[in-house]
């Protein structure tokens, strides 16, 4: 009885004035925990609805090819595992979506996304943000693209 | 059996305790807090909240200037100006050394007293901050977009600039002034006793482009052999003149304690900087040697650069009259301070009894009716009650330095007695004291030194803390107190230490600095001679004896990261690019018996570092920034042969 009577005693002193809104803001947060269809499928970032991107513009691949090289290729080559995973047939086994939302979001993608999540588990380092614009990130997507579809790596030429 | 009847007791006073708090009180709304709050919640700044106010408080001895946040205190960034910094390899980096050059060579170290943020219209505009070296004398320049020191400026012909950095109305010009003495040619060799003979004074005046804030050694103006203390320029009214305080008006050059505080009164020295720009244009001033380094950091490459001046434009008041006057001033006077309407000049009369405060308009009117006392090398002493309007009673024993509140009232720090008085710009009488803990030196009110000042905060910073925080020895950390300046008492709100000596300090409101700091520095836009913005340019090349390694730094490995091929005797450079582009994403570099600091390398940023290996052997190196979960792999070797050996130059990381 005491003790029960020291338990009530110590949480009306420590909670009485508990806050209502943070319990809401917790429920909250863990409804946003919970991925769409789509995110799950194409990644969380930017890209919100399906892309149709049409055929590989080969010049904008071989923009791509240049913020590949200075942006990504410290990490990553084509078929073989480096720091990060081999992207050449990444666009064959992810959406363009997805890949455009990694680039441009990898700190949650590798937090919040399952994929992301197993990727960093296997890797173990968290993909850096490098500042490409999404105009930049779907060049370096078109660079992929070719790469995926010819097996030429425009970076050689 | 007595545990429990305590536990019992402490419970049912706590379950009292808790009922009596919630019945009487019920829960206290955040408004009600900060409203009714004390000190304590007047400070608090709630994790992950930001503060109202960047404050920059000089280092002093430290030469560095530190950044903090006001009302909470809090630390966020000390800035390397005038010492080397191995923490960030500032003066170790091949890119940051030429910043600390000078005539007489490379300079570690230096005092740094005076901060001042760069005007538009007498208000801080937030793109620069400005700072003095006092012992060989400089001004440097410091980028509020990256918090980084970007330009040193060697003053010539001055010993001591002390009395600096002030700006002008629109930042046109930056002041500079000898505080010590000493022959105008700095090689002069003479005797010591010739001193009235042979010294001399200088005061500097060093333009400032607006649209680039490079600085340049505009002018100087030869002055009698006096000590030039502190300086201020004038606003509104007053805005075409800049004053600065001179002690040792008995031209003493040995025990100054006793022989310099002889005479009554002292002087201000008023300069009309506008009159004395025109007779440098119209060709007055005499062309005089000077030798004086310029360094300056390079916009396209980022690398420091340092030009030599033999030659400085010299403007002697006898050949440029009506530009500059004497206002008698007691006693060894330390502050000059002009009041937001830029009416009062007041000068902090170090040995005086009373505050004086000087009457810009009277000063006009004594100049317009000649009331000269006498006249020394063509300036004119003006008679002191021809310009004193005001002599402050009572304000405690050895008044430096005041600032304004914008709200008719201005506050004195005052050294021996220990304290800040307020006191009425209208009766000139104290209103209010209150202590400082110990010996205040400066204090610095948000926007006290502006025309429009902000009434919140007012910072006193101290040269002792004795018994104020737990004891770390005979030598402590200076500190800084914050007040409340809002109500018609001031009131305590925080004690801290802080770095070297706080001289004295800035403040601006966060808003005007906060969106225009720099996260990254773009790596497109690297344009170092040395940089490599794709791994797949990294690589070794010899020269001679020198080596260049091209390195890329990204999360978690260095490219090239297995060198070989080094030879004893080489000079190696590593030139590293930290390719990353993400915000506060830093890496560092050091390499096992280098003599030399580590470097930081900011996201995008390229910084050299030259290692000279003197014995064989493997090297390992290693990112001192601790930057990913895989951080401590973030390493690599170097093997080093000896000095005729023929092991090839090859380099490589993982698998290539």
């Amino acid at each position: 009885m005491k003790r029960l009577l020291i338990l009530v005693a110590l949480l009306l002193f420590f909670s009485a004035c508990g806050n209502g809104d943070e319990a809401a803001e917790t429920a909250r947060d863990a409804a946003e925990a919970e991925l769409t269809e789509f995110e799950l499928q194409h990644g969380i970032g930017p890209i919100d609805e399906p892309l149709d991107l049409g055929d590989v513009q080969i010049e904008r691949a071989r923009a791509g090819a240049e913020y590949f090289d200075s942006r990504c290729a410290s990490c990553h080559r084509m078929e073989q595992r480096f720091v990060g995973p081999p992207v050449g047939n990444i666009t064959e086994s992810r959406s363009h979506e997805f890949v455009i939302n990694f680039i441009l979001n990898p700190e949650e993608m590798t937090q919040r996304h399952p994929v992301g999540q197993a990727l960093l588990q296997e890797y173990l380092t968290t993909m850096p943000y490098q500042n490409v614009t999404e105009d930049q990130a779907f060049e370096i997507l078109d660079f992929l693209r070719h790469y995926a579809d010819t097996g030429e790596d425009l970076r050689e030429q | 059996m007595v545990q429990k009847i305590t536990l019992w007791k402490v419970s049912t006073v706590l379950l009292g305790i808790g009922l009596l708090s919630v019945l009487m009180y019920g829960c206290p709304s955040q408004t009600e807090m900060l409203d009714t709050g004390d000190a304590a919640q007047r400070v608090y700044v709630a994790p992950g909240e930001y503060d109202e106010y960047y404050a920059f408080l000089s280092g002093g001895y430290s030469g560095q200037l530190s950044v903090w946040g006001l009302p909470s205190g809090r630390m966020f960034r000390n800035i390397p100006v005038f010492s080397q910094d191995p923490e960030s390899g500032y003066g170790y980096s091949e890119e940051t050394k030429p910043l600390l050059m000078t005539s007489y060579g490379f300079i570690p170290w230096d005092d740094s007293h005076h901060p001042e943020l760069s005007l538009t219209n007498s208000m801080p505009d937030g793109r620069w901050m400005f700072i003095n070296a006092n012992n060989t004398p400089r001004v440097a320049r410091i980028d509020l977009t990256s918090f980084e020191t970007v330009e040193t400026l060697e003053l010539p012909n001055t010993g001591g600039n002390h009395a600096s950095t002030f700006a002008t109305e629109n930042t046109e010009y930056i002041i500079g002034a000898t505080r010590f003495s000493i022959p105008y040619d700095m090689d002069l060799d003479v005797p010591i006793d010739t001193y009235s003979e042979n010294f001399d004074g200088s005061l500097s005046f060093i333009g400032v482009d607006e649209e680039t804030g490079e600085m340049s050694m505009d002018f100087q103006i030869l002055m009698p052999p006096y000590h030039y203390d502190l300086g201020r320029a004038g606003k509104g009214p007053s805005a075409d003149w800049v004053f600065f305080t001179t002690y040792n008006t008995e031209e003493a050059h040995t025990l100054l304690e006793i022989n310099a505080s002889e005479f009554d009164k002292d002087y201000i020295v008023a300069v009309n900087w506008k009159m004395a720009e025109e007779y440098v244009r119209e060709g007055r001033a005499e062309t005089v040697p000077a030798e004086y380094y310029h360094n300056m950091k390079d916009e396209n490459t980022s690398i420091a650069v340092s030009n030599v001046h033999d030659e400085v434009l010299l403007l002697d008041p006898r050949d440029a009259p009506d530009m500059i006057y004497f206002l008698p001033t007691p006693k060894s006077p330390h502050g000059v301070d002009i009041d937001p309407t830029g009416e009062y000049i007041v000068g902090g009369g170090k040995l005086a009894t009373i505050i004086p405060v000087h009457s810009f308009s009277r000063m006009l009117e004594a100049i317009e009716n000649e009331a000269f006392e006498e006249i020394i090398n063509g300036i004119p002493v003006l008679e002191y009650e021809s310009t004193i309007v005001g002599e402050v009673e009572d304000p405690g024993l050895g008044p430096l330095h005041t600032e304004f509140d914008g709200d008719g009232h201005a506050y004195t720090s005052v050294y021996i007695s220990s304290e800040i008085v307020k006191w009425s710009l209208e009766t000139f009488e104290v209103v209010d004291r209150i202590d400082s803990y110990y010996s205040i030196g400066h204090l610095m009110i948000t926007g006290g030194d502006t025309p429009n000042p902000d009434k919140r905060y007012m910072l006193g910073l101290t040269k002792t803390s004795r018994d104020r925080f737990l004891p770390t020895g005979p030598k402590q950390l200076h500190p800084a107190q914050l007040y409340d300046i809002s109500g018609d008492r001031m009131e305590m709100l925080l004690d801290f230490p802080t770095i070297g000596e706080p001289h004295y300090a800035q403040a601006i409101r966060a808003d005007e600095i906060r969106d225009n700091v720099k996260q990254i520095y773009d790596l497109d836009a690297n344009n170092h001679p040395h940089a490599v913005k794709r791994t797949a340019d990294a690589r070794v090349e010899r020269d001679g004896d020198v080596v260049r390694v091209y390195m890329t730094n990204i999360r978690s490995h260095f490219t090239p990261d297995n060198i070989e091929g080094i030879r004893v005797g080489d000079e190696v450079h590593f030139h590293l690019t930290n390719i990353e582009q993400d915000w506060d994403m830093v890496h560092g570099f050091a390499i096992k018996g280098s003599n030399n600091a580590e470097v930081l390398i900011a996201p995008g940023e390229t910084k050299t570092f030259v290692w000279h290996p003197q014995r064989t052997g493997i090297y390992p190196f290693y990112c001192t920034a601790f930057c990913s979960a895989l951080h401590q792999e973030m390493q690599g070797y170097v093997r080093v042969s000896p000095a005729d050996s023929d092991v090839p130059l090859t380099w490589r990381t993982g698998e290539d």
